[in-house]
Order: structure tokens, then sequence, then C-alpha cells
């Protein structure tokens, strides 16, 4: 790419295309769905968190007026019958969380299918259930599955245990570097179970016909995998599947998997019915999934000029009732901001009575980085160090070598610095019970596979058909990226999500990809359509394709005074070889890693353990912004979400597994009032790898905050926080034990 | 949710007739009733929608004190500045109750007869000394607020009962009130502990007269007579507040759930209670 | 059960349905008016998604039950507009790009006009304690609060 490059388009705060839908109420989302004869469809779930399943009686609920299907485990035909995301869909022979869901009613309406439930009688042999990753790998632990033989050990072990996967990753010597450290801290610290508390419940409406073929309307982040996921679960072929992606009210990696849609199938099949799921909220909190709860240890070793010499770890994360947290991610990402020779990184994927994890934003890498980045504080404070200075002298740059395999190219870790440091933020004197908190956050973002179509119209104007949904306003970023391609005014392109039938496979939108990779697919679509335009003003100048030019949406001919417009061009389609269409059918390698830097100054009551954020600042990479307002509505939504990780969000269980608070009311995520504004820095340094230089920036900026906030609590009341959340009998604790 | 019938009285005499039938529940602002119907999946109710009788919805400040319709929003109520004036801790009190939203429907009298041991103007109402007027099919009684609820969601009202007014009588001069409640968030949660405070100080500035009320640290609110005992007779200086709270404190019995540990209610509460008396101090020396 | 049969007004519109005894004033918009502007985000009055007014009184309408729209105007957010005009408040929403996935978007709008309806000139503050009952996940809230200033100001301005 050019570095000088001047954008006409890219970089405008732009009016989003599906905006006029989004506040007008017209915008259709999972619920909005209506079909003809559709009824409704409703899941039995565990009232235990872990028990065995000795019988199943649905007499009398199919005996109930209206009730016209139930669909249970048994309705899974394939032979992948045995996966954990079937049995996490429908319980199999054991419920292992509360909320585990066992069957599905389908009924005319929803009260009935309600009533229904209260029919059904199960038999349970109740289990002692497994809470806390200290209970899972302890010796005598019950066990979740019977079977379940610890993976990553050069020597298997013997016997079973709740611990899935173990894994190791290292550089250097660790050993070594530690004996050169002139000062050694090292911490255990706590994350709880968060969810990402997007505001739309999961919801499809199905329709199944006679013929086998399905129609599936859901809101997702990603309608391909949910057809490829309920395909599999029902042993579909994918042409028979049909997925539609509704708008979606919030996913944060929370609507990367299924719940719904192969029990609303089922129901649809059985009863010749449209059905429609929607889950109540508490069914959200319970049995969706949610982000892992972590037991970390971290330790870091420093010489007295700030030189880190050696970083260890030893990662536990809970992985819910299956196997498959993102402890790997947090293996990658713990040390990752640190040009460090010596790391050692020792992780664990432990199953506990809790839902089945699912991402959330940047998954794995909030809780490994929140332990990483206090200890690397309390380095900079006992080496009397500045925390930027100290991050400076060992920030991750172009060439360092991460512990998962590649070099960086170049990143903006130094410049995210430097913007903190410059700050007015960062000058800004404090009062007494205040204290401040900065921390580094890093995530790679992936690209993958997207498809997109750029079908010109006879007026020279386009639809951008892509397979992307759009959780953030990316059709704004797409419609962009085409306008500044083809040097055409935005308003000439309208972005579509299509559904599984009218765009080929495209990855989800997940991993902070569909702004690079979908990105880099219109651009290449954008090219195809430019290529073609050529080649018509070329066939109708009598002159080679490589004679004519393309500026401002016009064709050139560089060999005469021809003039051809886009309109002009597309108008004329029909008689110089049909209609115009471009294509980007991409797998986008290079993702840019995106690092952020955060600044959280807090207010602590000191008599109550209360803690409010004052005044907070998030600095993120962008590599380039295609639209600068939702690149910064990225960094001020990871911001909040990780404020409310880190001082009041979590599941709290009884020690009956029940979980205690699967509501609004008592999950507390962060309200209008509990804040500032978030001011935001959009640090630019291109990603050399995408034609515009665009990184993704939809998860670093939820990384910072769980240090950032939990450092600034630590700095006010002048004792260490170690445990999230920093709620406030945790805080009036850590006070009362310190003074 | 478990309406099966939906009924609108037009008078008080009306709605007792109604309320006869054992399955009948009070329908005011509906933002515990529907919330709780939802949940239980209850048997059948029959919602007896009491907004359309005037006295229940209005209330009036004169010289005998104020008579509050039980039912009438919290919006409405933290929107009269001559309650206020009198009543500022109740007033802010009913104002803590939930949202812009919730407080468009919920009301004083919805939160009495919920009855929770959270309930933001129980310990409100009966630092200020409410009585609670109630009609039955045999006539009316008036029960002290500290009467009325008598457990976890649990009162005094029996089938066929209506509370019909709150009144609190003018107090003596010199007399102001307070209310506090400390939630994790800015809004939006359930009191973890709530201190209502009222005092009365004479020219001096001596209190000759204090009610103490905490809430969400007992299965009831409880008065706390140690705690007004601690500030009578003093200037409230910050020897007597913090009697106040560590009797407060003392007589809490709180229990640990999802919202906070006991030990961390039983400290608020003494924090609540100095801060809510020292409110309720300045505000009677403004008197 | 026998329904219940209730004239009300919506959006400035004579309206007739039925609705079951159970049913709320959010199903009944949702369901039977086909008025799915208003969403369903927790059905226990926690979140604000499904904000309307009751009588010039904004409410959630999870906790209202359609039988007691018997005789009130209703407002939701489908009558915000002017036909082709979006309000200067949707105006502002979509400049300050004050949502990203849009679902609390509706029920935000409708509490802002009932903050503006109220208070034509909030400061910060009583603007982020009007709308605590709104939950948005996604913004951090930052951009909703600058869109509804400078919505306030607008109007302030053209009024």
């Amino acid at each position: 790419m050019s570095e000088a490059r001047e954008y006409k388009y890219i970089g405008q705060r732009s009016i989003r295309p599906d905006g006029f839908d989004k506040v007008t109420g017209r915008a259709n989302y999972g619920a909005d769905m209506t079909l003809p004869g559709m009824i409704w469809g409703k899941i039995l779930r565990s009232p235990h968190a872990h028990a065995k399943i000795k019988n199943i009686d649905t007499s009398k609920a199919e005996a109930l007026s209206g009730v016209l299907a139930v669909a249970t485990y048994q309705d899974f035909p394939t032979a992948d019958k045995k996966a954990d995301l079937a049995r996490n869909i429908l319980a199999d022979d054991k419920v292992l969380y509360h909320g585990h869901a066992i069957l599905g009613i389908a009924a005319t309406t929803s009260a009935i299918a309600e009533r229904a439930l209260d029919l059904v009688d199960i038999d349970y042999e109740v289990l002692k259930p497994v809470m806390d990753i200290r209970d899972a790998m302890a010796a005598d632990a019950p066990l979740l599955h019977e079977d379940m033989i610890t993976e990553g050990y050069a020597e298997a072990p013997t016997t079973a245990s709740n611990v899935a996967t173990r894994l190791e990753m290292k550089m250097g010597d660790v050993e070594a570097g530690f004996k050169e450290a002139d000062v050694i801290v090292e911490g255990d610290y706590y994350t709880p179970t968060v969810h990402q508390g997007y505001i739309e419940p999961h919801a499809c409406v199905v329709r199944y016909d006679e013929d086998g073929q399905s129609m599936i309307w859901c809101c997702t982040q990603g309608h391909f995998d949910v057809r490829g996921s309920t395909a599999n679960i029902l042993g579909m072929n994918l042409s028979k599947l049909k997925v539609i992606a509704s708008e979606i009210g919030g996913g944060f990696g929370g609507k990367t998997t299924i719940y719904l849609e192969p029990v609303a199938l089922v129901l649809s099949r059985k009863s010749g019915r449209p059905v429609k799921m929607v889950m109540d909220r508490d069914e959200v909190f319970k049995a969706s999934g949610p982000g892992s709860a972590t037991r970390n240890w971290v330790k870091i070793g420093a010489k007295n000029d700030g030189t880190i010499t050696a970083m260890q770890a030893k990662l536990h994360y809970e992985a819910g009732a299956f196997k498959g947290s993102p402890m790997m991610m947090g293996c990658m990402t713990a040390f990752t901001p640190y040009a460090v020779e010596n790391m050692y990184v020792e992780g664990f994927d432990v199953v506990v009575n809790k839902p089945k994890v699912a991402a959330y934003r940047a998954p794995g890498a909030p809780q490994a980085e929140y332990a990483a980045e206090m200890v690397v504080n309390e380095i900079a404070e006992k080496i009397g160090m500045d925390p930027i200075e100290l991050r400076l002298k060992n920030a991750a740059k172009e060439g360092t070598q991460t512990i998962y395999g590649p070099k960086f190219k170049a990143v903006g870790l130094v410049e995210c610095l430097e913007a903190a440091k410059n700050s007015p933020h960062y000058k800004a004197a404090l009062k007494e019970n205040q204290g401040r908190g900065l921390a580094a956050g890093f995530w790679f973002n992936i690209g993958g596979q997207s498809s997109v179509t750029l079908n010109m119209n006879p007026d020279g104007t386009g639809t951008i058909v892509e397979g992307s949904p759009d959780i953030g306003g990316s059709r704004a970023s797409m419609q962009l990226m085409a306008a500044e391609e083809m040097q055409m005014p935005a308003e000439n392109f309208r972005p579509i999500v299509a559904d599984t039938e009218h765009v080929a496979f495209s990855a989800g939108t997940g991993g902070s990809r569909t702004t690079f990779a979908t990105g880099m697919a219109v651009i290449e679509a954008a090219q195809d359509v430019i290529r073609q335009m050529k080649e018509r003003a070329a066939a109708v100048w009598n002159v080679t394709a490589e004679q004519v030019d393309w500026a401002d949406g016009v064709a050139i001919n560089t060999a005469g005074e021809d003039r051809l417009t886009a309109a002009e061009i597309c108008k004329g389609a029909e008689r110089t070889g049909g209609q115009i269409s471009g294509r980007g059918n991409i797998n986008a390698r290079g993702a840019g890693p995106s690092f952020a830097v955060h600044l959280c100054d807090v207010e602590v009551d000191r008599d109550t353990g209360k803690v409010d954020v004052i005044r907070y600042t998030a600095i993120q990479d962008a590599g380039k912004a295609i639209h600068p307002s939702y690149v910064e509505g990225q960094l001020q939504g990871g911001a909040v979400q990780g404020i409310g990780w880190a001082l009041n969000e979590e599941y709290v269980y009884g020690d009956d597994g029940l979980l205690q608070n699967p509501g609004f009311l008592d999950y507390r995520v962060p309200l209008a009032s509990d804040l500032p504004m978030i001011d935001s820095i959009v640090v630019e340094v291109p990603n050399a790898f995408h034609p515009f230089g665009v990184r993704g920036v939809g998860e670093s900026g939820i990384i910072p905050p769980l240090a950032a906030c939990a450092y600034a609590v630590s700095q006010a009341i002048d004792a260490p926080i170690r445990d999230l959340p920093c709620s406030p009998p945790s805080v009036l604790k850590v006070i009362q034990e310190n003074s | 949710m478990a309406v099966v019938e939906y009924k609108v009285p037009q008078s008080v005499g009306e709605a007792v007739e109604m309320l006869t039938d054992k399955t009948a529940r009070v329908l005011a602002g509906g933002t515990d009733l529907i919330i709780q119907l939802r949940a239980q999946n209850s048997d059948p109710v029959i919602a007896v929608d009491i907004k359309k009788i005037d006295s229940m919805m209005t209330a009036t400040m004169d010289g005998n004190g104020l008579t509050l319709g039980p039912s009438m929003s919290c919006a409405e109520l933290t929107a009269r500045e001559d309650i206020k004036a009198e009543f500022p801790g109740l007033v802010e009190a009913a104002y803590l109750i939930g949202s812009t939203q919730v407080q468009g429907r919920c009301s004083v009298g919805g939160n009495l007869c919920n009855s929770s041991p959270a309930a933001d103007t129980i310990p409100a109402l009966s630092a200020n000394a409410a009585q609670c007027v109630i009609q039955g099919p045999d006539g009316e009684r008036t029960v002290a607020v500290e009467d009325f609820v008598t457990g976890v969601g649990t009162n005094c009202m029996a089938t066929g009962e209506l509370l019909t007014a709150i009144k609190i009588a003018i107090p003596a001069a010199g007399t102001a009130d307070a209310y506090l409640r400390f939630i994790p968030r800015s809004e939006m949660d359930i009191a973890v502990a709530g201190a209502g405070v009222s005092v009365t100080l004479d020219a001096d500035g001596k209190c000759t007269a204090a009610r103490v009320s905490i809430g969400a640290v007992a299965t009831t609110a409880l008065l706390v007579t140690a705690a007004a005992d601690a500030l009578i007779g003093t200037s409230i200086d910050d020897a007597a507040l913090q009697a106040a709270a560590d009797a407060a404190s003392e007589a809490s019995k709180p229990i640990s759930d999802r919202r906070g540990t006991a030990e961390f209610r039983r400290h608020v509460v003494g924090v609540l209670t100095r801060r809510a008396a020292k409110i309720a101090a300045d505000r009677a020396k403004e008197k | 059960m026998a329904k219940i049969h209730v004239n009300t007004s919506v959006n400035g519109e004579p309206v007739e349905f039925l609705c079951e005894p159970h049913e709320t004033l959010l199903d009944v918009l949702r369901n039977d008016l086909q008025l799915t502007g208003t969403k369903e985000g927790c059905a226990s009055g926690d979140c604000g998604a499904c904000s309307v007014t009751v009588n010039d009184r904004l409410v959630c309408s999870c906790l209202v039950l359609g039988a007691e729209a018997e005789g009130a105007e209703i407002g939701t957010i489908e009558g915000v507009s002017n036909k082709d005009q979006l309000h200067t408040i949707q105006q502002k929403f979509l400049e300050h790009a004050a949502l990203q996935c849009g679902v609390c978007t509706p029920g935000l709008i409708v509490s802002t006009q009932a903050l503006l309806k109220e208070n034509p000139d909030p400061t910060e503050e009583e603007a982020r304690y009007y709308l605590a009952g709104n939950l948005c996940r996604c913004t951090g809230y930052d951009k909703i609060i600058r869109a509804v200033m400078d919505a306030a100001e607008t109007m302030r301005g053209a009024a």
C-alpha cells in the first residue's frame, strides 16, 4: 500500500445505510419474524446443576390441547450425535448445568407450550455439582464426563478427570531469566464467569417443508455456521437448508454458535408447521455461552532498569460443561505485548457444572492479560518506574518474536503508549480516594473466508452483496470501501447481508474480521467491476483494456479524449456483453494485530467499597479507520464491557449449583448513569496486508479495562486487588484487611 | 403468566368485594406483580386494577399531614413539591425505586404491599411513623407501618382487604427526614441496605426526638430504637452519629446473597444510618 | 379464558384489539398489532428495550397488561418520525453513530423523547440518570449521550 495515499471516501463519518430502519423500529431482528401458520416452541431446562436423567415421560404434555410436537435428543439422527454441541443443545442421559436444555415442545401458543413443559415428568438422580476450578481439579472431584482423559501430556493419564486439555508454550529459558531479575513479582488472580449481555435474546423462526427443504431465520453472527452446525446435527445436505441472518441485537461472540435451531427444525418437521422459538432472558443467562471464569497465576521478573527478563504463567480456564474454553488464546496473548526472550505459559481447560462457554470478545485474552498487566504494574511500582515507560522499554514491535510463532510486522503498541503518555488524561492530577490504572491489551484478529458480489445496476449504482452479519455498522464500512475503490459516491452502493443461498460461503462476524476480510472481498469485487468497465469501454472505443484508465468513477481512453462514466457503461452494458457484476471470493490472510492501551481513574468510597469510574481513555491501533465513528464506538463499547467485568458483573451460583442471578437486575451491566464519557484515541499504524491498512478493532478494547480498573482501585485504596469483580463487598473486604 | 381475568373496580367498595375472591390480586403499577406472575407461572389469578379509583391515585397535604393514595405513581409523587418540602426523605426513597420507566408505574403502596425486605419506602415511612389505612369487608382499620409487614413478602392484609391510604402526621417543628440506600451501581438495583432517619432538633440544635429504620438487613424493615436513642439528647455530633451507626449495625440481622454478604450489609447499614442522620439533622437545622 | 376487547389509541390512531388477560402490552404490540419496533430484552423491566409511553408517561410495556390500554394513548417508536421525516432525535442518533446493533435504539429514542418533553435542557448527568433504565451493551453510552445532548440543543433552537 502507498503510505501517502489520500482517501476521498474512507475516513468519512457517513450515515450508516441500515440506520434509518434501526431508528424507526422497522429493522427486523430475530424475534420480529412471523410466518403464516406459525406455532411456538419452548425448551424444558434442567432444574439441577448435575444429574442423571433416569426417565422422561412426556405423555401428559403431549395430551395437552394445542401441543403439536415434542423434540428430544433422540430426534438427532446423525453419527455425529455424541458431539458436545448436540448434547449441549439437548441433553442426552445427563444434565450438566442449571438450565441445560432437555427437550422442546411446540404448541399453538407460547402460553400452552409453557404449560406443557410443566406437565413433563422427569426422574433425576441428582449428583454433586462441581462449580469451581479448584474443586474440579481436586483428586476426589465428581466427574462430569467419566471418559474424559486429559489431552496434552506427553504420556496420557490413565484415569479420567475434569481437565480436558493441558497446554504448554515457551520461548527461551524462564529460570535463567528469573535469575537475571532484580525484582520478581507473582500473584494469583481470579476472574468470574461473565456474560456477553447482548440485549437481544436468541431467537429463530424455522420452517421444514415436506420435501425436506428447510429455512431458518435467526439472529446470528454467522449464518453459514448455523447452516453447517444444524445440518451436521440433523444429517442434512447443505443445499436443503437456507439460513437467513436477521438483524442482530448484539452478540460479542455469544451468537457464534447454535442453541435453538436444530430443536426448532425437529419441531417443525414433526408438526408440519413453522416454529418460532425465543429465549427468555433467564434462559439466555442460564444456558447460552458465557465467558470463562479463570484462576491464573503470573510471575514476572525484571531488572532495576525496567528490562523484563522472564514471564511465566499458569492459567486455568473453566470450559463449562463441555471442553473447549479459550484457554489456548489466553496462553497466546498473556505476555504478547512484551518483547521478552524468556516466557513459559501452561494452560488447563477444565470442565465444571456451568453452561458451555462461548466466545466473548477477544475470547480468553482479557482473563490472562488481566493477571499479566496487574503484575507488570506492580513491577513498575516496585522499581519506581512509570508504568508507561516500563512498557515502552519492553514493548512488542516490528520484528518481535511471539510465543505462538510468527514475528510481528508493523504494530502500534508503542504509538498507543506514546498517545497515552501525551494524553491530557495521563497528566491530570488525582484527588484523595482516587486512583489511576493503566493497562495494555493485545489481540490477533483474524481473516478467513469472505464472499462478495458487487452487482452493478443499469444506472451505474450497485448492490454490495455480502455474507457477514452486520453487528455494529459494518455495512457503512463496506459502502465506503466500495466507494473508495470505485472512486464513486458512497450512496451509489447499497450493501446487503444476503442469506446462505444468495452469496457464497462467508465465515461469521467474529475475530474482528469483517471490516478487514469482507472489506478486502468488497475491494476485490470492486476491482473486478472496474476491470470489466475498462473492457467494455475499450470495446466501445476499439482500444485495448490496457489503454483505458479509471479515475473518479470514469473510464478514460488514454489514447484519445474519450470518457465514459460508470453510469454510461452500465447503461450500455446490454450492448457490450450483458450486465456487470464483480466478484470477490477470498480467504483473507494477514490480519493485523491490534494493540490497545487504556487509562482509568476511579474514586472509591472507603466506607462502602463502592467504585466510581470518573475518567476513562481508550487508545487503540485501527490500522486505518474506515468509519471513525464506528471505530470509536468499538473502543468505547469494549471499554465499558471491560469496566463491567472489572467492577460488578459475575455469575453467582449457590452451593447447589443453581444460578442466583439470571437477569439484568442482579447481573449488573454498566448503566448510562454509571459512566463518564469514554475518551477514545484512534492510532493508525497501517496493516501492510490490507489495501487500506485496516486492522480489526472489535476486540482488543475489552482486554485492558480489567487491569486498568482493578489497578486504579488498588491505587485508590492503597491495597492490592487480585480477584474480580471489584464489587463493593469485595473491595471493602480488601480495605478492611489492609487497614 | 396466570392472569385469567382482569377487573376494573370504580370504587373502594367494589374493589373490596372483588378482592374477597382468594385468587384476586391487586394490580396497581404492576412492576412487582407482573414480574412475579411471570416468574412463578402461578395458579390462576384475577387481576384487580384499582387505578380507576380516584382516592387510590391522589395525595393531599393539609393541616393534618399527608394522605397518600397508595397507588399514585412515584413519578407523580416525586413531582409534588409540597410533599417533598415536608418529607424529603420519603420522596427520595420513592424516587429510588427502579428506572424512569418503573417510576411511571410503581407506587409507595405497591412497594409496601409487596413487602420485600429491601423495599426502599418502608424504612422511610417508618422513620416518619406512617399509618396504613386498610379497608376490608367488615370495615376500616389502621395499623402502624412497622406492623404492616410481617415477613419476607408477607403482610397483615387479609383476603378482601385493600390498603386505601397511607397517612403521615405533620411532624413537630424542627423535624426532618432522610433516606439513603446502598446499591452496587448508580441506579436500577435493589437495595443492599437502606436507612431512613427522622430527627427533631430544638432551637439549640439538640435532638429531642428521632426515629431510625433500616432496610434489607432483616426479614422486615427494623425500627431501631437504640440508634434513635443514640441521637436523642445530642447535637448529632460525630460521636452520636457513630453510636447510631453502631446501634444500627448491631440491630441488623442480614443474610448473604447475590446482592451482598451479611458482614458487608451489617457494616454498610451503619454507614448509611450515620450519613442519613447527618443529612436529616442538616435539613432540620434549615427548618 | 375469555379474550378482552380493548379500545385504545396507538400513535394517534384508533386501535381495537382482543387480548388474553395475561398478555402484556408488549405482547399485544408485537404479536397482535405487528408493531415489532418495540423490543423485548428481558420482560422484567430491567432493560428498557420495550419502552413506550402510556398517556405520555414513559413505561416498560412488558410491565403493563394489554387490557390496561383501554382508553389510553399509547406512543411507540413507530410514531416518532413524521411521515418521511425523521425526528430530530432519530437524526442525531444517526449522525452521532449512537447505535451499533440497534436493538436498544427504539427504546432509547422513545425514552429520549420523553426526557426532552419533561426537561428540554437536561444536564449530561440528568440525561444519564433518566436513561439509566435503557441498557445498551454496544456503545458504552458515550455517543448516545452526545446524540441526546445535541438533539436537546437542536430542539431548543427550533422551539
